[in-house]
This record gives C-alpha cells, structure tokens and sequence, in this order.
C-alpha cells in the first residue's frame, strides 16, 4: 500500500502514531520529497496530484515487491484540477493567445495513471472513473472483475484527488466547508453545517494470490446512487453481506465515512443502530478530509487494522472487538453517492 | 462460456445530425459536418474549421423537452438527448427492469459553462446555477435521472478513448452477468478549452481533416453525443425487439510511452487491436473493415496504419476514417464512430475517408474513398486512442438476419 494524506501515512511502518491537526477548514496533504521517486526533470512539471499518486503508486508496488502490475486502474473525483485551472487561467487572461500546452497536456483526468505507467513501462490494462463518490468504488469493481476473470494476475489499484486555491473556494461557496475553522481532530465533537476539505492519494497492489505481507482481502463492493431512505441502505447492506455468505453479527468493526455535516451524518447513525447495534465503529474524514475518492484513505485505514489485528485507541468508538475478521467501510458523498466496500482478514 | 453482448439501441447527435435517421441520411449521401463556428464564440472561429452541433443550447434544452432551471452544461444536453434515443431505440422504457447500468464518458465535463463563469464562481456571491456542473460526473448523473436508471451508473475519462472504454467495461459486465443492460457511450460539447489546447499543441488543421493523406496537418474538432444500449442475448430476447450487432471483442492497452504521442510503429495500437481479436475469438482475416482512429496528426496516422499493417499482414480490411464527417468528437468519438461501423453492419457499406487526395507513402495501403454500396461485411473493428497511451479497439459482428429499421425519433 501507499498513502499520501494530511497526516503522516506514506510509512508502512507507523500507523497514525503520530496525528496533524490544523485549525483551518481546509487539510493539505503531505507530500514526501518527491524526487526519491520521480526524475528531477519530470517532477518541475508535473501537478501536485500526478506527484501525490505516483509517489503513492510507486511505495505501494514497492511495499509488496511488484515490478510491473498487470493492470492499473485509478478513480479520482476532479482529476487534474491545477493544470485544468492554470491553462484556463492562462486561456481567460490572455485572451485565448499565446498559450503553451503543458498544463493542458497534463489535465486530463488519465494523467495520474498514464503518467505511472509510462514510469514503470506497464502496457497493460489502464483506466480511470471519474465519478464523483463513486470514483475509487468503480475502480475497486473493474479491478476485481480483472482478477476473478483471470485477465489480470496483479492490479494496481489507486485514488487520488488534488484541493487548490479555486476549487476549495468554489466548493465553500456550494456550502461544502464549514465558515468557522476549527481543529480537524474534534470535526465530531461539534456537528454544524459543513465539513473539513481534504486530498491525497492512496494506491493498493491487489494479488490474485495472498502472502505473508499481505493486508486484507479486498472481497467486495457496492455502489448506491440516490437510495430513497436509511431503510432501503439497510436492506441493501443486507444483500451485500449475503452474497459474501455473511450475516450483520459477523461484521465485527465498521470503517464510516462521517463527516460532522449534520445534514449528512445522521444516514450513519440509523444504519449503526437499527443494523449494527453494539458494533464499534471507526471514523476517518478528521484525519484526511472530505473529498469525492476519501474512501480510499478508509481503506487503507482498515487493511492496516486487519494487518495489525488492533485499533488505535484514537480511533475506536464503542467497545473492543474480540475478533477482527471482517470490516465494513460505508461512505456517503453528499447523499447521492453511497458506498460499501467489504474488507476480511488475510 | 462468456454471455453474448448485443446491440439493441442507438442514439446519436454530431454535426452531421441530431439523431440517428439524420445520420444515416448524411453517411449514405457522403455529406461531412464540418464548416464555420456558429455557436461557440471564439477569436479563432476564422483560422480553423469545426464540426459544431448546429443547435443552440437553447434549441437543445427544445430538443431534450427541458427548461433549464437545473443549470443544463451543453455537454449534459448532447448526452441526454443521445442517450434517450438510444433507451427509447431498444424500447427500454417499455419493458419491465432488469439490472441495467449507464456508463457514460467524457473529458472536460461542463467545462462549456466553467469557462464562461469561472470568474463569477470564484468571486460573485450569487449562486450561479451552473457552479456545480465543471465535473464530468454531472452529465452522467443528469442522464441517470432522466432515463430512471440507478443500478449502476459510473464515468470514464481517458482523454479520446473515453467513449470506447465504456461500451468496453459495458460488455465486460454484461458477460460477468453484473448487469442485464447497460445504456453507454460518451459526450462531448467543443469548448475554448479543448480548442486552445489543442491548438497550443499546434494539431489543429487549418482546412478540414485530412486523415491518412500525404498532406495532413492535424485535426479538426468536432462535438456530440453517442450511446448505445449493449444487452446479454437472454435480456434482449425479452419483448421481441431487433437485435443490431453483436459487440464481440474488446482490448484495451496502455503505450506507455508519452503523454501525447504515440510510438512510431504503434505499439498500442497493434496491443488494443490484437487484444480485441484474442478476446472475441476472430481470426484477423475475418476482419472486413476497420474504422480507423485516424485523426489527420502526422503523428496518429502513420502509428496507426503501421500497427495495421504489421497486425494484418498480407490481408489487410478496407480501411477509413470517419473524422471528416464528424470532426474528432474526442471523448464521445468511441461510441459515435462505433455506430457508424455499425451502420455499415446494418446497411451493408463501407463508409468512405472524406478529403484524402494524396495517399501516404509509408503505407502500403490506402484507404476507402468513395462510399461503397452492397458491401459484404460482416465484422468491423473500431479504434479509439487517447492522450496517455491509452488504446482501445473493439470489435463489431453481423447478425444473422437483421431486419433493422430506422426507428422514427424526428
């Protein structure tokens, strides 16, 4: 795995010992020292995003010692929106004149995962979902779908989305960020209007086969647009866990994607208590911001519970659980886009 | 076995039509879309020609039966009007549900509304009723809602490839029985974003595209929407509709070897290309004709005829490119040029390479220029390549007996 967000996560090693708090309604990401991992020449042009998820790409396939994967699939909900931004920038100011393509070249939303295949030499598979919250899931899907039907042996699989200037702007204005900052860490202890921004990257290698360093077993994922009300996700989560032959008991922690909105968190309160009632839960989004592929770092957070078999006291809410088997992430963005991803235990 | 995947709907909005009898009517009399901007204001409406949809967004908000209180991108307008034909082309409204899905591709979104309002959504405090629209999954979204389709919907982007990719992951869900029907294809609204970047990648012709030509300078950008209704055979026997083409093979490659050019022997053309072969099981002599990408770049047409020739060897299919009819329609030009590869399945043509006088030295081939007529073909290869390497070929087969009708949408 790699993972590159506003706490310090790109070590496999530590895991959320250490936590970044910012007063501000915004959380940047924490980029390595790039040049470890891309040529000096390239690293000057490339947008932050294309470094966050080549960085993130390049310490995932290390982490498991792939050279090549057999395909690479990405989700990101904006893509490229520096490079998109400046060429528009440039085209508004100089009055579409006089323009050099290099931004331009490198805002389509492909770039990330052309740009990893063009550094490891992969000629295989390549896609990116573009779908808001559903970016990182179809990624997830189409990379299954590769592995069972047996045209891939290896994916890496990856999300990645950028926060600039403009976009966190725009979106403050649709009413997604909260107008009095407060610190990231207490996001739950005081529900209002509005959420934290936040980015990063997170890559996974998913393997046909398990090993002894292996995470988590990556078994399956849901996508929901529109569901009319808590009860029909509640059915729905039902149906997802019996076609993986499990019941709600056997979900022994749940990964969710709460954000301190009050106009979204509620759903997560009605599928906890009416489904998962004494389950303990996890939260996410203080750590690594709201974004439209945030699960991403949620996955990377429960694979690395499953590794360790522990949740750190940070992050757990209700009792320890005895065993821990199977993981339930549930993610919503913005109401629209709703989410489950099933993770087990290697 | 893997399930069948089969066409049963089309739907289609270019320059050359708003629909698909209108395109059908302009293949058949060899008439191209492209000539002078009327819609998009550009300072560079007099150097370059366009293959612009000739309707306002105001006549398409007409067309599609809307009012525009939502805030409608022209990207989000093309992809309903075309998806809608295409649902309403396999009857879909008329026949109970199954799991169907909405894959739907495209590039820049509705960066067509962001570059006119960027400024105001940045520093006005008025609610614009396009500050949500930039994304690409906004078009998909409103296209879901519009056709009920909530099963499964998602959004591809890989640059001009994007629309193939998702008749690609359409069939490959379809044969892993995740879906029962799947409505995709790809949008695409001309924008002065797409028109100074490719002109500060210094592509764009001056005259009309001249694919495969000696002389050929570049590209010329078109715009539109293209989807198509991809269905396993056991759903598209319910309710005794017509079934199309078959969607028998596809491949996918990345080139890996730069972000906006292709290697000079076409390595990913040749491994998309070859990939869709293995996957549908069709011997490459079986291959009738190909609608090539050929976009008219000195770069695209050399890689690309190349990659045919090493792939085809001593039987090489009638070849041509359809750009000059629809202009480069980027991320919608998969699904568009995929129904009229289609077309000649269903018409039995061979659709001709418009403006190319002076074939190229380097190939060993030359490409179809005039309309053939009474054709006998009966599988057709489409290609797609995108910025990054990213590569796509698929495959389209004759069914046995077609009785296709021209449905009535005017």
């Amino acid at each position: 795995m790699g993972c590159i967000s506003p706490q310090p996560t790109l070590d496999n090693k530590s895991f959320l010992e250490e936590t970044v708090s910012v007063e501000s309604s915004r959380m940047k990401a924490i980029g390595p020292n790039y040049k470890e991992f891309i040529p000096p020449e390239m690293v000057r042009r490339m947008g932050r995003i294309i470094k966050m998820g080549v960085a993130a790409a390049k310490t995932s396939l290390a982490d498991a010692e792939c050279q090549l994967p057999d395909a690479i699939i990405t989700g990101t909900g904006l893509g490229c929106i520096e490079d998109t931004e400046k060429f528009l920038g440039n085209m508004i100011r100089n009055n579409e004149e006089f323009l050099t393509p290099t931004a331009f070249i490198q805002s389509t939303h492909n770039t990330v995962s052309a740009q990893i295949a063009l550094l490891i030499k992969c000629h295989g598979y390549n896609f990116t979902y573009v779908h808001r919250g559903f970016s990182f899931e179809t990624a997830i899907l189409d990379s299954l779908m590769q592995i069972e039907s047996g045209q891939a042996k290896s994916v890496l699989l990856g999300a990645a989305d950028e926060l600039t200037e403009n976009s966190f702007q725009i979106q403050s204005r649709m009413g997604y960020w909260r107008q009095k900052p407060a610190d990231n860490l207490k996001l739950f202890e005081h529900p209002t209007k509005g959420t934290v921004a936040g980015e990063g990257a997170a890559f996974f290698l998913l393997h046909e086969k398990k090993n002894s360093n292996t995470y988590a077993v990556l078994q399956d994922v849901e996508m929901l647009f529109r569901p009319d009300s808590p009860e029909e996700v509640i059915s729905e989560i039902k149906l997802f866990l019996e076609r993986n032959g499990l019941k709600e008991s056997n979900i022994d922690l749940l990964v969710l994607g709460r954000n301190g909105d009050i106009r979204f968190d509620s759903i997560y309160d009605s599928v906890t208590e009416t489904a998962f009632p004494g389950v303990p839960t996890c939260n996410f989004k203080h750590l690594c911001g709201e974004y439209m592929t945030a699960s991403s770092f949620g996955v990377w957070m429960a694979s690395r519970i499953l590794k360790n078999q522990q949740i750190p006291d940070m992050l757990i809410i209700g009792k320890k659980p005895e065993t821990l088997k199977h993981i339930l992430l549930y993610n919503h963005y913005q109401g629209i886009n709703h989410t489950l991803i099933l993770l087990s235990q290697a | 076995m893997a399930r069948r995947v089969v066409i049963t709907g089309l739907g289609i909005l270019s320059s050359i039509g708003r629909n698909l009898p209108e395109t059908v009517e302009s293949v058949l009399a060899s008439k191209s879309g492209i000539g002078i901007l009327q819609h998009l204001d550009s300072p560079h409406k007099d150097e370059f020609p366009f293959a612009e949809v000739p309707w306002s967004n105001k006549q398409l908000l007409e067309l599609a039966q809307l009012t525009d209180s939502l805030g409608y991108s022209r990207n989000s307008l093309l992809g309903m009007i075309a998806a809608r034909e295409a649902f309403l082309h396999a009857s879909l409204d008329k026949l109970p549900r199954l799991r169907t899905g909405l894959i739907s591709a495209t590039t820049v979104g509705g960066m067509d509304r962001c570059e006119l309002y960027f400024n105001d959504f940045i520093t006005n405090d008025s609610k614009n009723k396009y500050i949500d629209v930039y994304d690409c999954a906004d078009s998909t979204e409103k296209i879901a809602d519009l056709l009920g389709i909530r099963d499964y919907i998602t959004t591809i982007s890989t640059a001009c490839s994007s629309a193939a990719n998702a008749l690609l992951l359409g069939a490959r869900m379809i044969r892993n029985g995740q879906l029962d029907r799947v409505v995709a294809g790809g949008t695409e609204a001309l924008t002065s974003f797409h028109v100074n970047g490719f002109n500060a990648l210094k592509i764009l012709d001056k005259v009309p595209c001249r694919p495969f030509d000696a002389n050929r300078n570049g590209i010329t950008l078109g715009e539109g929407a293209a989807y198509l209704v991809l269905e396993s055979e056991e759903s598209a026997s319910i309710g005794g509709r017509e079934i199309i083409a078959e969607l028998a093979g596809y491949g996918n490659a990345c080139e890996a070897f730069h972000q906006t050019a292709s290697t000079p022997d076409g390595k990913g053309a040749f491994l998309a290309m070859e990939r869709a072969l293995n996957i549908s099981g069709i011997n490459s002599s079986a291959i009738d004709y190909i609608n090539a990408h050929g976009t008219g770049t000195d770069n695209n047409d050399i890689a690309e005829g190349l990659a045919i020739e090493r792939l085809f060897g001593e039987k090489i299919p009638l070849v041509s490119s359809t750009k000059p009819f629809t202009g480069h329609m980027t991320s919608a030009a998969g699904s568009a040029e995929a129904i009229l590869s289609i077309l000649c399945l269903t018409h039995e043509i061979i659709l001709p390479n418009l403006n190319l006088k002076t074939p190229m030295p380097e190939l060993r081939f030359t490409p179809v220029t005039e309309l053939i007529h009474e054709s006998d073909v009966s599988t057709v290869m489409s290609n797609s390549f995108g910025f990054g390497g990213n590569n796509t070929s698929l495959i389209f087969k004759k069914v046995s007996n077609p009785k296709f009708q021209i449905p009535n949408t005017k």
